[in-house]
């Protein structure tokens, strides 16, 4: 072992859980190939890791966040740990790269920060997230959709065009048809979910390629013993509606569920479907009924 | 069903990891006042990044804000 000068090393934390129940599997690395360790005050413990300054002070961790390669290792070996922690705990994973300058740093923020950490872990406990997207195929939104398919090439101008304007109907057709869908879908699972969180979709230009559009992105927030069921929930969609795809991630740590319960925003009645569903309304009950006729 | 598979033996799409590790987990300033915990910034970087690859590839945030859903839905 290499003595190093402390002052060369910051704490690189991944997540706050409650006391574990036995110490860190002794071969598990992180960022920075350094085994994660616990940081315990006042009922919570905090899982670090040493991190060279050089790396993660301020300017150089701005840099590096500017190189992909860097930021994707950095960020699965940061998953790397709270995958690890989600297999003894319900761990509260911190936002990558939350750096303290040493362990005191750590335990003032467990100190300060005390009592929103328990409201989210309670919350949080005995819980996993799914996240769950739905994809309208490539081309679903062009063409297909009970539009014929042209033959051959347009005859003439007038028929390119009338092509061109049934195609267009059709992609209409298609893209009503995939909100529509994704409305049902999010409000069976938001009943079978203990809370719900929107992402932006995905661009397809960062998706596996040919993924087409993405129409959901969401993280349901699932008790443990009800994670198998929320999946047949989902499987039983699975082909239900051709050009449409459900993809399933996860389990994951709740990373989608980190605000803080006692947040007045919390309960605000604003609307996360307008994001994916402009035309749909939020969720009031008596819509639910109608959609399912 | 991949629920079955331990988790770290998965290859998870950087995207997906990206949406959580960027956009979720608690936000605490480090006691170095690393404004990385600020998400604005790192997606600013992260445009810039994804616009030198090549300018007709979209931002993965199409919005300027982020916008949580509040958990109302199971409400």
């Amino acid at each position: 072992m290499v003595s190093t000068n402390v002052t060369d090393e910051l704490r690189y934390v991944y997540a706050v859980c409650r006391p574990l129940p036995g110490p860190l599997h002794a071969d598990l690395t992180g960022v920075a190939d350094a085994p994660p360790r616990q940081v315990a005050h006042k009922g919570l413990v905090a899982v670090v890791g040493s991190v060279p300054a050089r790396d993660f002070g301020h300017e150089p961790l701005r840099a590096h966040l500017e190189d992909l390669d860097w930021l994707a290792g950095t960020a699965r070996a940061h998953q790397k740990v709270i995958s690890a922690l989600t297999t003894v705990t319900c761990p509260l994973p911190l936002r990558l790269a939350t750096v303290f300058r040493d362990d005191s740093g750590v335990r003032a923020m467990l100190e300060s920060e005390n009592e929103r950490l328990h409201r989210i872990l309670d919350r949080i406990d005995g819980h996993i997230e799914w996240g769950v997207k739905v994809w309208l195929a490539p081309g679903a939104d062009k063409a297909a959709a009970g539009a014929p398919r042209p033959s051959g090439p347009p005859a003439s101008g007038r028929d390119y065009l009338r092509q061109r304007r049934a195609q267009r109907t059709a992609g209409e057709v298609a893209a009503a048809r995939a909100d529509e869908f994704a409305r049902r879908l999010r409000a069976e699972l938001a009943r079978s979910a203990a809370a719900t969180r929107l992402h932006p979709p995905q661009s397809p230009a960062l998706a596996e390629s040919g993924a087409g559009r993405n129409v959901l992105n969401g993280a349901y927030l699932v008790p443990r013993e009800r994670a198998e069921a929320f999946l047949e929930l989902i499987g039983r969609t699975e082909g239900s509606q051709p050009g449409l795809r459900v993809e399933v991630t996860g389990p994951w740590a709740a990373y989608s569920f980190t605000d803080d319960p006692d947040d007045a925003s919390d309960d605000s009645p604003a609307d996360p479907a307008a994001r994916t569903a402009p035309a749909g309304p939020a969720h009031p009950a008596g819509q639910r009924s109608a959609e399912r006729a | 069903m991949t629920a079955t598979e331990p988790l770290h033996t998965r290859e998870i799409a950087l995207v997906d990891l990206l949406d959580r590790l960027l956009a979720g987990g608690v936000v605490i300033a480090g006691d170095l006042t690393l404004r990385i915990a600020d998400v604005d910034l790192v997606r600013i970087d992260l445009k810039a990044l994804i616009s030198t690859v090549g300018e007709n590839v979209p931002s993965p945030w199409p919005t300027a804000e982020y916008e949580y859903g509040t958990g109302g839905e199971s409400r």
